[in-house]
């Protein structure tokens, strides 16, 4: 889905790109700090960046899609990240996704028509000991089954 | 507080030794708090406030190791033993004010036996634990966030001994007396390591910490910032003044926010001490420390990869050499080890490389720390020393195989290593030992599969994840990773030919010889050690068409058994494609032609009479 909402540098992501400017390989690190302020790092931003800092947009997209966790697209509100690290694989994870996107009838990598979910295969997250899991805004929900989803979803909707 | 000297920080660690308190300690890992860790903790404070109770100290700690019990809490008395309760919900911790503080009966059902001795309470391992914690010693003791308790417990006893007693030979000398091998899974002896970039002349030189712990499966590295961030900033310190760098970087993964905050904590505190910056305890000696986050690339492991990285750019590797410790960072002489690698550094400087040269085997020094999980009683982290067998640890500390099913595999090294079959249980773990019975150390990554596990699937899945990685940089690994998994993917489905296995055997030794990096060469071990080590289980899927753990989907048919059903409904009512057919007491059917195979009907149906073939 592309976005037509219109993105400007928040003045957090143009005081961070100042506290940086001079450090060498500064890019990642700014890249990072500007996901953190959309929630992905938006076409508009980018180019935005580029002129700032006087780097190629294509040596910006480059290092973008070059990284699992820079996304180009606007995830959902609620983010969904199954972790599909190996012990949550052989644990059931991929039963997880099969599950949620039943439930929420979108894909991996979608986001539902409301623009309230978007499930993510995510690499481990270090949480092996509690497989299966997913990351919800930040919260862990560990040793899952397919019969928790129903409840944890109903609960994030609430919110 | 004012830059301190080395008689303030002396007297730091004097004072701040254990008090005459109660301490309820809590582990507030990533993994506690996902079991609900917060909430104990707030139960606890509580409790104290209704009781009115006094001289009571409720705080946080990192990793216990005990995952598969957590939230998992310590109590300690003077002059007592410590216990350990673990599942405590807020019902438990509200029980444990009432019975264990105040009437002084301890809560049964909830106690676990401490599983390991530490470095700071036993002068010399004895085997009266099945562990030993020289990188994990303060995870599950201190607060992570107050550096104060870091002192009290020996900390930066290292690095004062590196700034005041010894010279920067002597600090490389005990490295290498130690005989530490580099715990980011090749075992590059360290000494080594800081000796290259020692003897080189430089205007600038830097320390970097590889935190990008990408192994999937795999979270000591995690747990042992989040338990103990002050004991990687000493070790790097110390590798700064042996090398003669005054600049570090800790790279690590975004997807680690606890991490980062407590290291960003640790550095801040260590500043405002003056234990980091410039002049540190009144010397010449000064360091800089950054954090730069990875992004997601489990290239990045690799050295030079990772130094593209922390420059800002693409983490593809360059071939080598020149190595990093010769031309690294922005072209500078750089050291960069991992973070377990460093947290046993302090305790060498402390103790001595001869100490630290006793544990362990001949070739292999001190302890290794696994991340114990997949098909396994009691999952988490184990810290023992290096010898140690394989069955001690899977049985042993593990527990053996939950739910009564029998084990099949070990699998280390993760996406680089390779799996273990019962034949090798009575390997003592070492680096050579590993490699020499088909697989290798790894990080630290030690999952544990049951019957219930393909193992075409698992080495399919350990394939798909190095096709993603692949940086595609170079040929072998960029087509290898991806013929090799759309072979083993073809096999998984029924259509495998026995030539197959000879084109997966051919271009994996292709990519072992002729890949840039380590991922490439590394990429196929885990195929290759599958059809070794489970021949016949391939061969069934090539011959037979059959998957005996069930799980290649395409090899599987679900059938309703006629006598066993009684037409109860359930299963035609849970199928996802409508493709069971009968009415109520009838016995059903499954259309063959529709079925997505999802198993559902298996999980629903009471009676047995859904059967897998």
């Amino acid at each position: 889905m592309q976005t037509t909402e219109e993105y400007k540098i928040t003045d957090a992501l143009a005081s961070f790109v100042e506290k940086w400017r001079e450090k060498p390989g500064n890019l990642i690190m700014i890249l990072h700090k500007a996901q953190s302020e959309y929630g992905f790092i938006p076409r508009k931003i980018a180019i935005e960046l580029g002129r700032i800092l006087d780097v190629p947009l294509a040596k910006i997209y480059g290092v973008i899609t070059f990284y699992n966790f820079f996304k180009l697209e606007k995830p959902g509100k609620h983010n969904i990240q199954v972790c599909t690290g190996t012990a949550c694989y052989l644990k059931g994870g991929i039963d997880i996704i099969e599950e949620l996107e039943i439930l929420l009838g979108t894909g991996v990598n979608t986001v539902t028509d409301d623009g309230l979910f978007s499930i993510e295969s995510v690499r481990c997250i270090g949480c092996c000991g509690l497989a299966p899991v997913l990351l919800i805004d930040g919260e862990i929900f560990g040793k899952l089954s397919k019969d928790d989803l129903p409840k944890i979803i109903a609960d994030i909707r609430d919110r | 507080m004012a830059t301190i000297t080395l008689t303030d920080l002396k007297k730091l660690r004097e004072d701040n030794k254990e008090s005459e308190n109660i301490h309820i300690i809590i582990g507030m890992g990533t993994c506690g708090i996902a079991a609900g860790a917060n909430k104990t903790f707030d139960a606890f404070l509580d409790e104290i406030k209704v009781n009115n109770l006094k001289n009571i100290t409720v705080k946080p700690t990192g990793c216990m190791g005990l995952c598969y019990v957590e939230p998992t809490i310590t109590v300690k008395t003077s002059g007592q033993p410590d216990i350990i309760y673990g599942n405590v919900n807020c019902e438990t911790a509200c029980k444990i004010i009432n019975e264990h503080i105040v009437e002084g009966k301890l809560v049964e059902g909830h106690i676990f036996e401490n599983p390991a001795a530490d470095i700071v309470n036993t002068e010399n391992y004895d085997s009266d634990y099945k562990q030993f914690r020289i990188v994990l010693r303060n995870c599950g003791v201190i607060d992570p966030e107050n550096i104060e308790e870091y002192i009290a417990r020996d900390g930066y006893i290292g690095l004062e001994k590196a700034l005041f007693e010894l010279s920067s030979d002597d600090i490389l000398n005990e490295v290498k007396k130690s005989g530490l091998r580099g715990r980011g899974g090749a075992g590059f002896p360290t000494g080594f390591k800081w000796e290259f970039t020692k003897q080189i002349e430089s205007d600038q030189k830097y320390i970097i910490c590889n935190a990008d712990e990408g192994d999937p499966g795999a979270y000591m590295d995690r747990a042992t910032l989040e338990g103990d961030p002050h004991s990687v900033i000493e070790a790097m310190m110390i590798a700064g003044k042996c090398v003669g760098a005054d600049k570090g970087v800790i790279y690590i993964r975004a997807e680690y926010p606890l991490a980062i905050e407590r290291l960003e904590i640790a550095m801040a505190q260590s500043k405002r001490l003056g234990l980091l910056g410039k002049n540190i305890l009144g010397t010449d000696f000064s360091f800089d420390l950054e954090i730069r986050l990875g992004a997601g690339a489990f290239v990045c492991g690799e050295e030079t990869a990772l130094l593209a990285s922390v420059e800002g750019n693409r983490g593809m590797p360059i071939p080598k050499p020149p190595f990093p410790a010769v031309k690294g960072l922005f072209g500078k002489p750089t050291v960069i080890n991992n973070v377990e690698t460093f947290a046993n550094i302090p305790v060498i400087i402390t103790k001595g490389g001869s100490w630290f040269a006793k544990i362990g085997t001949e070739k292999s020094k001190g302890t290794k720390v696994f991340a114990l999980t997949g098909k396994i009683k009691n999952s988490g982290l184990v810290e023992v020393p290096m010898g140690t067998t394989l069955h001690e640890i899977v049985f042993g500390i593990g527990g053996g195989i939950p739910n009564g099913k029998a084990f099949k595999a070990v699998q280390t090294g993760g996406p680089s290593g390779g799996v273990l079959t019962e034949a090798f249980l009575d390997t003592p773990i070492d680096f050579d030992s590993l490699v020499a019975v088909g697989s290798m150390m790894g990080s630290g990554g030690m999952i544990v599969m049951d019957e219930d596990d393909c193992m075409v699937d698992i080495a399919k899945f350990y394939l798909e994840f190095c096709v993603e990685e692949s940086c595609g940089k170079c040929a072998p690994c960029r087509i290898g990773t991806k013929k090799i998994y759309e072979l083993l993917d073809k096999i998984s489905q029924g259509k495998g030919e026995l030539s197959d296995l000879q084109k997966i055997k051919d271009m994996g030794a292709a990519m072992q010889k002729a890949s840039l990096c380590g991922l490439g060469q590394t990429a196929p071990n885990p195929v290759l050690s599958v059809i070794k080590a489970f021949e016949e289980e391939v061969l069934e899927h090539i011959n037979d068409k059959k998957c005996r753990a069930g799980k290649c989907k395409d090899l599987v048919t679900y059938t309703i058994d006629q006598e066993n059903c009684i037409g109860c409904t359930v299963c035609a009512r849970k199928c996802p494609v409508n493709c069971i057919e009968g009415a109520i007491k009838v016995a059903h059917k499954i259309d063959q032609s529709l079925c997505i195979k999802c198993g559902a009907c298996f999980e629903v149906c009471k009676f047995d009479a859904v059967i897998v073939s």
